[in-house]
Parts: structure tokens; sequence; C-alpha cells
């Protein structure tokens, strides 16, 4: 096994630079390195300006984010081994979002867009405290649990050609966590939701590229929360056209029970 | 996007940060082979609506009698028709492969409150496509 390895990092500082350029440091390979831990390398050892974010380092927190290679990962979870010998790794920002300096990207778009969907627990008519815990069956926990494993990490936003091509597009991420809160038999917010979901920029702006699922590190399967919500939309409305005053009173309800 | 580009020009200071923002190319999707294969299949649309039109010709012939679809039969054999109906059923495949890949992604199918397995979702999709196309070859064969 060769002991080095080169990293081509993309620099970008706002106060000097038009537009990003292509740094390269050689870094040690060492078989339990992550590129993470060659980005923490280079920053205490040879280059202190070098920008990132990072946090835990273990997969859990969703800040380790780039583009490796043209794919976008979890740098925490991204060997360097895994690119072979006297390979060179390419390390860039996340695709489709703006660059603040280096491979920190803004989120503020991403953190508006999420917030729009209302990802939280929505229980109007909560039953008082005495009234016991909210008991829920594992077959209830179920229906939605695999959307609730997202660490909002956005690789599935890098990944979306949606997201880059229209920036109004709601994207995988949010869209997934709205289906977890939809799925939840303890949750009555999904007529709340209805009016941003079911939209040209929500699950209609959704072509299916099924990319978002590919890349996910928590196999949230963005898409597939995505279509699964197309069908719950198409239905309401074939329901609005058939029963119109009817269905308007009705609570719309997707999972419950 | 005017605005965006005055904006990238301005200064960069503490409080308003010059952001770098890349324009999405558009062959975006040549670069990579996920994208290529999306495009190819949202691509083979096209070739679905070129069946249904030849079908609608081919009966539309068949109407108007037999010398008029000996005259659609003829112009299928050009080797022009021939490339073409090749390159429509290569799209077709990737058109239903693709779709049946993908159904389990839309359908998740419980059977008491356990999901079935992805691939018991598209194996029925494929026995059925198999056994219609079995059948229609068996019509269309017997009698020649």
């Amino acid at each position: 096994m060769a002991d080095k390895i080169v990293l081509e990092i993309a620099r970008y500082a706002p106060e000097r630079d038009d537009k990003p350029s292509f740094q390269s440091f050689e870094v040690p390979l060492r078989k339990e390195w992550v590129v993470l831990d060659a980005l923490n390398y280079i920053k205490d050892k040879v280059d202190g300006t070098l920008t990132y974010r990072w946090s835990c380092r273990m997969g859990i927190c969703g800040s380790c984010g780039m583009m490796v290679n043209g794919e976008p990962k979890l740098t925490c979870a991204t060997f360097l081994t895994s690119y072979g010998n006297n390979a060179t790794v390419r390390v860039e920002p996340l695709r489709y979002f703006p660059v603040i300096r280096d491979l920190v990207t803004a989120l503020s778009d991403f953190l508006v867009k999420l917030q729009k969907v209302k990802p939280w627990l929505i229980h109007p008519n909560q039953p008082p405290l005495s009234a016991g815990e909210f008991l829920q069956t594992p077959e209830q926990l179920d229906l939605y649990k695999q959307f609730s494993m997202c660490i909002n990490c956005t690789l599935c936003y890098a990944a979306c050609p949606v997201v880059g091509l229209d920036q109004e597009f709601v994207g995988p991420a949010a869209l997934a966590l709205a289906q977890r809160y939809n799925l939840d038999n303890r949750d009555q917010g999904s007529a709340e939701r209805l009016a941003t979901l079911a939209h040209p920029d929500g699950i209609w702006g959704c072509t299916f590229v099924g990319e978002c699922t590919r890349v996910c590190p928590k196999h949230v399967d963005p898409a597939g929360a995505i279509q699964q919500y197309k069908l719950t939309a198409a239905l309401d409305w074939v329901k609005s056209f058939i029963l119109p005053r009817g269905h308007k009173d009705a609570p719309q309800e997707t999972a419950h029970d | 996007m005017t605005e965006m580009s005055e904006l990238n020009q301005a200064a960069h200071t503490e409080f308003h940060p010059r952001w770098y923002r890349k324009r999405l190319s558009t062959w975006w999707w040549l670069g990579e082979w996920h994208y290529l294969v999306f495009i190819l299949r949202e691509l083979s649309s096209l070739s679905v609506a070129w069946f249904v039109g030849l079908t609608l010709f081919q009966l539309r012939a068949f109407m108007r009698g037999p010398d008029s679809y000996g005259r659609f039969t003829d112009t299928l054999q050009s080797p022009i028709m021939i490339a073409l109906n090749l390159i429509a059923f290569c799209f077709i495949m990737l058109h239903a492969i693709t779709w049946f890949n993908l159904a389990p992604r839309a359908m998740p199918v419980r059977v008491g409150g356990k999901r079935v397995p992805e691939f018991l979702v598209a194996a029925p999709n494929y026995v059925l496509w198999i056994a219609v196309s079995a059948f229609v070859a068996w019509l269309l064969l017997r009698t020649s």
C-alpha cells in the first residue's frame, strides 16, 4: 500500500476569489483514515485556513457532507483506501448549494424549505397528560421509522438535478420528513402540509431520478417517500372531485390506524 | 439571474458575504451515468408515443381494406422503419425495466404489518409482462 495520497481540495475565499480553484495536498494514507481525517490533518499540520464543517465524525451529525470524486458523501464515512493506491481524491463543497468559503455551503435556503413542511407533530386535539402516554404499536412505528432516520446532511440535495435546476423545489429531505410526520398516527397536520407538498415546487417537482435514495447514508429513501405521497395526493384530489363537500370537512388522513 | 450575477460582483464584507453560485450547464445530464440513464428513461416516453401512433395508423390501414393494409406492411419493411422500430424497441425495454424496478419504491406493499421485500413487488410485474408477451407471440405466430 502506498503511504501517501493526494487530495485536490476546492478553495474559495470570497474576499479574494471570483470562483473556486483547486489546491493539492499530499497526506499520509492510513488504513483507518477517512476523508475527514485527511482534512483535519491538513488543517492541523499544513494549512490552518482550510475551512469545512464537521462535528461528530461518526455519521450522525450530518455536517461533513462534501463531494468526494463527484459523489455526495459523508466524509467521516468515506475511507481514503477505497479510492485505491496512488489515487487523487477530489474534495468539493456539496453541489447545487451556494459556497460561503472553501468547503462550506450556505444552508439557509434548505432550512427555510425544511420549516415550510412543518416537520413536527401537529396535534391540536392532544389529550391531557393525565390521560396517560400515547401508545404506538410496532406496526405504527414501522410506517414512518425509515423516514425519521434523516440527519439533514443534505447529500440528497447535492444528488438531485431538480434542486440544481429549480431553486424553488422543496427537495428530497424536507419532503421525506413531511411524509415522516404525515405517516405518524400521533400527527394531525397532514391537511396543513398539503398545500406545500402537493404543489409544483413540492412533490410534483420531483421527476423520480432516484439519486437522493442512492446517496442517502441513512437509507431514508426520500424518492420512495415522495412517490408514495404523490399517490396519496392524487387519491386526495380524486376524493375532493367526487365528494367536494364531504371531503372538505373530513380530516385528511393518510395513515391513521 | 442578472441580479444574482450583479450580487456576485459586489465586494465581500463580513455582513454581506459573497457566495459563489455555479450555474447548471445545459449538458448536466451528460457528465454522470445515473443522470444519463434518467434522461434516456424520460426520452423513452417518445418511443411509447411512437408505437401508439404506429398502432393507430395500422388500425386505420386495416379499416380501409387489404390494399391499404398491404401498403402499410410494405412501409414497415423499409430499412428506415426497421431501424426506427429497433431503436424504439430498445427504448421501450428500458422504459419497462426501469418502471418495474421503480414500482416497489412507489408502492410499499405491507402484509401483516411487515413490508414485503422489493423484489417480491417487482417480480409479479415481470411475470405478467412475460406472460402477456408470450400470449401475444402465440396469437401472432400460430397462423403463420
